[in-house]
């Protein structure tokens, strides 16, 4: 009774939350409610039992990504209108829903074809976050660790994207080219 | 209508999945692109989750994890690629980004 009640109200607010990000023509509202969105589809996840799968949504997507999307939002005008696409109408939907039928149907078929048998099952007793770090720590390590190395190149490329003067390397230098840098630097530090 | 199964949640997802893919097709401005693609990452997620609970399995869960770590780097090198685009050519939209175009 309840888990239908809060997940016809946390569909509701989902769908309505994601379709004013996809449809505002204000980048501000969309952002919020994007991040509502978010925190609403964590509610999900505890509904489903997975809760820390849950906590990481909010800890992931509302915390840092969100954030992330906040202070990239400072470095872009936000504040004028923004144009759509003005496209066949009929073509956007359209697609877009065969599109998704689609990829349910990918997810769904073996499933009901009971072609999939339970390779990690669930077990009794446990709480489900000792249950996700032994899979987690035994089967999935090797993903697990890549994984990890993608999420460092991803924070260096973001850092050398985004920092100031990052393609200049005092080491890939001679000896003059650096001394002309720091003689830059000190007249910028004088004036 | 009350006794919850996979199936609203296949729906749930399949709804989310169609508007983020809506999102995707009619956005010109490519930050309003991304807030689009995050949609898709997490309808996916649902279904993964919901995939695992009613089946008893974990395996639904590992791969929305790594979902979620692929979404955090694809924010992070993305964001960084626009505040790029954006220092030289002073907006994001799609309809300029057509260097490649013959």
């Amino acid at each position: 009774m309840f888990e239908a009640i809060s997940f016809y109200l946390f569909a509701f607010l989902t769908i309505s939350m994601f379709f004013i990000t996809v449809t505002t023509s204000q980048a501000l509202y969309a952002l919020t409610a994007l991040a509502a969105g978010m925190i609403f589809i964590s509610a999900f996840f505890f509904i489903l039992g997975a809760d820390f799968l849950g906590a990481v949504q909010i800890v992931v997507y509302s915390g840092a990504v969100m954030a992330l999307y906040a202070f990239g939002m400072m470095f872009f005008d936000t504040t004028r209108d923004l144009k759509e696409k003005q496209g066949n109408k009929f073509i956007i939907y359209g697609l877009s829903i065969v599109a998704a039928v689609l990829v349910v149907i990918i997810f769904a078929t073996p499933m009901i074809a009971d072609g999939v048998p339970a390779l990690y099952p669930i077990i009794d007793g446990i709480g489900n976050t000792q249950e996700v770090g032994i899979v987690l720590f035994t089967k999935y390590l090797i993903p697990f660790e890549v994984a990890a190395i993608m999420l460092l190149v991803a924070m260096v490329a973001g850092i050398v994207l985004a920092g100031k003067k990052m393609d200049l390397s005092l080491t890939m230098m001679n000896d003059a080219e650096v001394k002309d840098f720091k003689e830059e630097q000190n007249k910028k530090v004088l004036s | 209508m009350m006794e919850i199964g996979l199936n609203h949640y296949l729906v749930l997802s399949t709804i989310l999945f169609s508007i983020g893919l809506i999102g995707v097709m009619r956005r010109k401005n490519l930050l309003m692109l991304f807030f689009a693609t995050e949609i898709l990452l997490n309808s996916v997620n649902i279904g993964f989750a919901a995939i695992s609970h009613y089946y008893g399995d974990l395996t639904g869960q590992m791969f929305a994890f790594f979902v979620i770590a692929i979404a955090a780097s694809e924010v992070a090198v993305g964001l960084g690629l626009l505040i790029v685009w954006h220092k030289r050519h002073n907006n994001i939209d799609l309809d300029n980004m057509s260097t490649m175009k013959g």
